[in-house]
């Protein structure tokens, strides 16, 4: 089983050169630190900056240089400053290359929920009803299942949707899947994994085609 | 050259009321119009509509008017940071539209830009949809999403001039430059008001057409909201 880093760093390998990508809050924030060195990657932050780098040295914070998580950043060589609709057409024209987001549910024909718990939880959007309506490649990177144990992966979402069937891969806790028409297609096991142990944690529809390799993780 | 300045803050704000509709630059609470926000304050204007990405946190930002109770509906893609925010809008007392973030963009830029409306894939399939028009194009689905209307756009800035000529500085920027001329009076406050002639032309983010009222304001708290460091080795 992966921790957060585990699931980062599978996700890491997603990552190819030339790459612009936008990293949601939470788990896919860790991904930067597992790219590899010897591809050129950018990274952007909706709230407007292209070529993020790591988090400054105490006592160089900027409070006018941050992330879409708020967080004091640096920029890279190359970065660029640039206002909100500017940034959302990168995202709606497709300009960006790979958005790796969080999620409270998948469902097995894509859609995606993870804005609102009606009555509970009422944050807002953000930028990820944008993100998801227009990336070519979104990667959900979640747990598996919920504090509660009940499996994310569902047959339809019951939460609020963010967007409809847009997800076409899931890096989780205890597998990589793929989404197809028929529904989540078991691509890999977590290091330790039984094929037994990800159907019992997945609700929706689960295809296994012949041997599931277990994940490599450098 | 046509001059926007204004002496101070009061001046600025003239002709604020009760119930109006305003657009506050911003992100998280970088780049947000700190002199604008505490004037409202100051002059106690209630029933506002805010148009702001986020709604600050409890006690800097937009927070402070909602401590107040000044707010009567803020529209927002994000929220998440303040207490009193989320207690006032589960009680009903605070109307809340949230607002896909490249949308709440866009819609600015619209007003700023004169297109009624115009189409996006963002939040189709959702509640955000809902009762609105849809149409496909391309074999893809979008919701139609109208243009704001505002009576004030506060919007900060790092350097600007006696024409109105803002630069912005960093993520600052956000929603600052498309807030501009998108209401039918928008307030600059900038760090650092300079004399005509003083700015590149080919560096200006936001011509002074799109200004009507410019000011210095002074010392900025900037407040950081999540300080990230890391250590040196």
């Amino acid at each position: 089983m992966l921790d957060k880093n585990g699931i980062a760093k599978r996700i890491a390998q997603e990552v190819k050169d030339g790459y612009y990508v936008n990293l949601g809050i939470g788990i896919p924030t860790l991904v930067a630190n597992f790219v590899r060195e010897d591809i050129s990657v950018e990274f952007q932050s909706e709230n407007g900056v292209l070529g993020m780098g790591p988090f400054p040295f105490e006592g160089d914070e900027d409070a006018d240089i941050i992330n879409a998580g708020k967080q004091t950043i640096t920029t890279l060589p190359g970065a660029s400053f640039f206002d909100s609709a500017l940034s959302f057409g990168m995202i709606r024209g497709k300009h960006v290359d790979l958005t790796i987001l969080g999620a409270m549910e998948v469902a097995e024909n894509g859609d995606i929920a993870n804005w609102k718990i009606p009555g509970k939880m009422v944050k807002g959007m953000g930028g990820a009803m944008d993100l998801v309506a227009s990336a070519e490649q979104i990667i959900v990177a979640m747990m598996h299942t919920n504090r509660a144990g009940e499996s994310k992966l569902l047959k339809a979402c019951s939460l609020p949707l963010t967007g409809v069937g847009c997800v076409k891969k899931i890096v989780t806790n205890l597998a990589v899947l793929e989404v197809t028409p028929e529904g989540f297609v078991l691509m890999e096991r977590a290091p330790g994994v039984s094929v037994e142990e990800i159907k019992d944690a997945t609700e929706g529809a689960l295809i296994i085609n012949g041997e599931v390799p277990e994940m490599v993780l450098n | 050259m046509i001059r926007k300045t204004v002496t101070d803050v009061q001046e600025a704000l003239a002709g604020v009321e009760d119930g109006m509709t305003m657009m506050l630059g911003g992100f998280g609470l970088c780049g947000i119009p700190e002199k604008a926000i505490a004037q409202l304050v100051a002059l106690g204007v209630k029933d506002i509509t805010c148009i702001s990405n986020n709604a600050g946190v409890d006690d800097f930002g937009l927070g402070l008017l909602l401590q107040k109770r000044q707010i009567k509906k803020m529209i927002s893609s994000y929220v998440g940071e303040n207490d009193e925010f989320e207690r006032q809008m589960l009680s009903g007392e605070l109307e809340v539209e949230l607002t896909p973030q490249g949308t709440l963009a866009e819609k600015c830029r619209a007003a700023q830009g004169g297109f009624p409306a115009f189409f996006t894939p963002a939040g189709y399939g959702t509640e955000v949809a809902e009762g609105k028009e849809t149409r496909e194009f391309n074999g893809k689905m979008y919701v139609l999403e109208e243009a704001y209307k505002a009576d004030f756009a506060f919007v900060k800035a790092w350097k600007g001039d006696e024409a109105g000529n803002l630069i912005f500085k960093g993520t600052a920027r956000n929603f600052n430059p498309v807030m501009c001329g998108a209401a039918k009076i928008t307030v600059a406050e900038v760090e650092e008001l300079l004399p005509a002639g003083s700015l590149d032309p080919n560096q200006v983010h936001i011509p002074g057409i799109f200004v009507q009222r410019i000011f210095e304001g002074e010392s900025y708290e900037k407040r950081i909201e999540q300080r990230t460091v890391r250590q040196r080795i």
